[in-house]
């Protein structure tokens, strides 16, 4: 180890800096809104429901970022796993009438934890077969994978109607769960603590890999130079099965809390989702997690600010976001490929 | 033991609608330095693509420790031992040197796993590599680049490696300082074939030369030989040695 | 002479000769061949369709463009035609004016989307338009007020084309002769009329630069195309044809709504129509909007017949089920994406041996 452990005090400044400005956005649009919003504590409430929407979305995006920086693939039917997902949840939950209307916040949990794991399970397996049966085929065809991966989620609606019916199907938060935390007038819901817990697990989750296992280095890798890592010896086809399979399980996960916290699910909620993941990951830039995830609460506190504000903008406001961080940042905020 | 390391009988390739390789009978014998050299164009880089898979060959058979391995996929020829240093270095700008080597090194999880022996070896081979460990791979200058390239080659014990222009760009001194490396790796019983334009360089290390036109072999046998034949090296590689300092 | 008409873009296979001439002639003479309200609804819609399909074809086929805002057009298009006669009255300037304003409203919407997306890179510009597209649909639904909401504008014709209106008392050859007879043949001969027009530009000059981009988009700006320019233009173009397609749509229907002409469903009939006829060729969208409005109309009680054939069966019956048509749909867009990825066109063609 006596390499290793020389120290390097003669070295230049050391790795890059880390680029702050996207960073400070998301604090600087909250503060933003304060005074346009009024009231401190309606202001709180809504911050509170955006950070939480913003985590749910960012949990669905993360795996589409990376699955399009890895592998150059755009998966237009990703809202078909977090229909699947929520669906799946709906299921389990159902199955388990005691635990969810238990007061115990421990029974709650496990509920919840057990239809999540279901979800992504079968979100996880769902990306399999869409890797194996439409994604494989038209690696490098941009054109063609929009179109079939769309028609596979047209295909995965009809599917979802089949076995679940088309109709909208409720889906209660369970019972300790329910109501909120009062801090003077201001309200946070329960529920969205949990999103907002669940959703820094993942971020730090997927930090961790990236950046501290080899895995993480062979997918860093891979999105730079494919050719590279193949002649390293490493196999990348199976780390792009790996990763799709991945990607399409924290879009399971997410439906499952974008369920809940839209109390009901519905076949075409995928579709919905998608043009905010789209957003999202634009305003990220195509392949970073960091990105993804400052963007993610960026659509989420302005989608709770200007519903409270001016809803019928909504949607808009969304899309001006987009556009003045491409004027900013033509490639997103944290650009990683060099594609 | 007297057979060839690696031996390509016929490898023809084609590139989409191009027909680079016309049929190269190419033998690098164990454990010695073998360059291969030619014009720009002639099919050098795509004979070391074609070996390392990343071009199917279309007819021919290349065959490595006495495996055809002609058809297989990159990684597996990669995990027969086989380490490739390409044209464009192929290295890894966002991540640190360290990344790069723990990349490089199949057996290791962590940098800590990596052989310690090895690494003094390449840091003293390259200390620049030391002094750099940290930084990201992209903030070298060029002959750090290919000194990173290379080390990762050697990091763990290959049977064969393929070098693509180690020396294109580099100042005179940085490329003394890689013939100085290359010297010492030649020590170590490694068999590599390497792809050079510069003829000063090639003549320093190479123990077996063929000459490349037009997707052939035109010309092998013994450095020491073409080295002394200054009519042979006007009508192979259109110079002498004398002038091309 | 059919050739200049066809701008020299000719079928170029026996088989598709003739499926084209089947079709031209059942629209051409539909109020006499299938009589009937539903039967025409069909037919307009296949003419609508026709064109819609076509001008996303110019964008798809032949720029190489994927755009999901084509509907937004469509809808605007449909929408001021709607507008206008809900609230200047069912006269014919006030359809004039409502076509009008919508291919302003178009050309300024879709050169504006064009500049400022048609730097960036394709996937980029295919999820832009998705959310362009999205949001104008809530927005429609949502400015109640002018556009009837979810809900949807009824409104009437002028005199000459309302049903009451008869020019005749006695059917004559099987058709009545009254104001739907007359916006049909109005609507017949505006989408012949575009179709052409659109055969004119995909096979003139411009066209030929369009395809060239789509080839290879940084040759054609090598060669001193500049590439920024051709595709706004095309875009723009596109989204006109789509805006009559639409002012068609509304005029046949005399009813609008987000639901009609702006849903992402429509968008996905569309590309499924594209792709299955078969991209860049313009004949696809007429093939493919013809078997497309056909099946929609008349599968779904094929399947039901075919379910309730199964009762046997519960997975069977589920499959069959009439509900089911788009999962067929889908499946079929899937194979075609993959084995004939020239559509049906390019697969007739390509028996003739071109």
């Amino acid at each position: 180890m006596s390499a290793l452990s020389m120290n390097t005090t003669t070295a230049p400044p050391r790795a890059a800096a880390i680029d702050w400005a996207p960073l400070l956005l998301t604090p600087l649009l909250a503060l933003a809104a304060l005074p346009l919003v009024g009231s401190g504590s309606t202001w709180f409430t809504l911050t509170a429901a955006g950070l939480a929407m913003g985590m749910i979305i960012f949990i669905i995006a993360s795996g589409l970022t990376l699955i399009f920086g890895l592998m150059d693939v755009l998966n237009f039917g990703h809202g078909i796993f977090i229909a699947l997902g929520a669906f799946v949840a709906v299921s389990v939950l159902g199955l388990l009438p005691a635990w969810t209307t238990a007061d115990s916040l421990a029974l709650n949990l496990a509920a919840i934890g057990l239809a999540m794991l279901a979800a992504m399970a079968s979100a996880g397996a769902a990306g399999w077969l869409f890797e194996r049966l439409l994604v494989r085929r038209v690696y490098g065809l941009h054109l063609m994978q929009i179109l079939i991966t769309m028609g596979g989620m047209v295909v995965g609606e009809e599917v979802i109607k089949m076995v679940w019916g088309p109709q909208m199907i409720a889906l209660e938060v369970p019972a300790a769960l329910r109501g909120a935390l009062l801090f003077g007038d201001a309200a946070i819901e329960k529920y969205r603590l949990l999103a907002v817990a669940v959703g820094l697990a993942v971020f730090i989750a997927l930090l961790l890999v990236l950046n501290r296992t080899k895995l993480g280095l062979l997918i860093r890798a891979g999105v730079q130079d494919k050719e590279m890592v193949e002649s390293l010896g490493y196999r990348i086809h199976r780390l792009f099965v790996g990763v799709f399979v991945a990607g399409s399980a924290l879009a399971g996960l997410g439906g499952v809390m974008w369920g809940l916290y839209q109390q009901g699910v519905v076949p075409q909620m995928g579709a919905r989702v998608n043009v905010l993941i789209f957003i999202v990951i634009i305003i990220g830039g195509l392949g970073s997690t960091t990105g993804c995830f400052v963007g993610a609460m960026l659509v989420g506190l302005l989608a709770n600010y200007t519903g409270f504000l001016a809803p019928k903008l909504a949607l808009f406001s969304n899309i001006l976001l987009m556009a003045m961080v491409l004027l900013w940042r033509p490639q997103g905020l944290y650009p990683v490929t060099s594609r | 033991m007297n057979a060839p390391l690696l031996k390509l009988s016929a490898v023809e390739t084609r590139i989409g609608a191009y027909h680079i390789l016309h049929g190269v009978d190419l033998d690098v014998p164990r454990g010695q330095l073998t360059m291969l050299l030619g014009r720009n164009g002639a099919g050098k880089t795509t004979t070391l693509r074609t070996i390392m898979g990343l071009w199917r060959p279309s007819a021919g058979s290349v065959q490595f420790d006495g495996r055809e391995i002609g058809g297989l996929a990159t990684p597996e020829i990669a995990r027969l031992g086989i380490a490739y240093v390409p044209e464009n270095m192929g290295i890894f700008a966002d991540l640190s040197v360290r990344d790069n080597m723990v990349l490089a090194a199949r057996g290791a999880r962590r940098a800590e796993d990596i052989d310690a022996q090895r690494l003094d070896w390449i840091f003293s081979l390259f200390p620049a590599m030391k002094t750099f460990w940290l930084h990201p791979a992209g903030k070298l200058s060029g002959g750090q680049k290919q000194m990173l390239a290379v080390s990762r080659a050697i990091v763990e014990p290959r049977k064969l490696i393929l070098i693509d222009e180690p020396s294109k760009g580099l100042a005179p001194a940085i490329v003394a300082n890689m013939i100085a490396a290359f010297r010492e790796l030649k020590q170590t019983d490694t068999t590599i074939l390497l792809v050079e334009q510069n003829f000063n360089f090639a003549r320093e290390l190479g123990d077996t030369v063929a000459v490349m036109d037009d997707g052939r072999i035109v010309h092998r046998g013994a450095m020491a030989e073409l080295a002394e034949d200054q009519a042979l090296q006007t009508r192979l590689l259109g110079l002498s040695l004398a002038a091309h300092q | 002479m059919i050739a200049r008409l066809l701008s020299h873009d000719l079928p170029r296979s026996r088989p598709l000769a003739v499926i084209l001439l089947l079709i031209l002639l059942g629209l051409a003479f539909a109020p006499f061949l299938f009589p009937g309200a539903k039967a025409m609804n069909v037919a307009a819609k296949v003419l609508v369709f026709i064109v819609l399909a076509a001008s996303y074809d110019l964008l798809l086929g032949y720029t190489g463009i994927v755009s999901f805002a084509h509907t937004m057009f469509f809808g605007i298009g449909a929408y001021g035609v709607a507008i206008a006669s809900s609230r200047l009255g069912p006269t014919w300037s006030a359809l004039a004016m409502g076509t009008v304003a919508a291919v302003l409203l178009s050309l300024a919407l879709s050169f504006a989307i064009g500049l400022f997306s048609l730097r960036v890179r394709a996937i980029f510009y295919a999820m832009i338009t998705l959310a362009v597209a999205s949001a104008f649909q809530t927005l429609a639904s949502q400015l109640s007020e002018l556009t009837g909401g979810e809900d949807g504008l009824n409104f009437k014709l002028p005199e000459l084309l309302s049903p009451a209106h008869r020019l005749m008392e006695e059917p004559l050859l099987g058709a009545s002769l009254d104001g739907r007879f007359i916006t049909y043949y109005i609507v017949f001969f505006c989408a012949a009329l575009l179709f052409l027009a659109l055969l004119r530009i995909v096979n003139s000059p411009f066209g030929r630069v369009l395809q060239a981009i789509r080839e290879n988009d940084f040759r054609a700006e090598a060669i001193g195309y500049r590439t920024v320019v051709y595709r706004t233009l095309s875009n723009v173009l596109a989204a006109i044809f789509a805006t009559l397609a639409g002012a068609l749509l509304a005029l046949w229907l005399r009813y609008n709504s987000a639901d009609t002409s702006l849903s992402f469903e429509i968008m996905v009939d569309i590309l499924l129509i594209v792709v299955i006829g078969g991209m860049g060729t313009l004949y696809g969208a007429v093939c493919g909007a013809t078997l497309f409005i056909l099946a929609q109309s008349y599968l779904q009680d094929l399947m039901a017949a075919g379910a309730s054939a199964a009762q046997g069966l519960p997975w069977l019956a589920a499959l069959l089920s009439p509900d089911r048509w788009l999962l067929w749909l889908g499946v079929l867009f899937v194979l075609s994406v993959y084995f004939f990825p020239t559509g049906v066109v390019g697969k007739l063609r390509k028996e003739q041996g071109r």
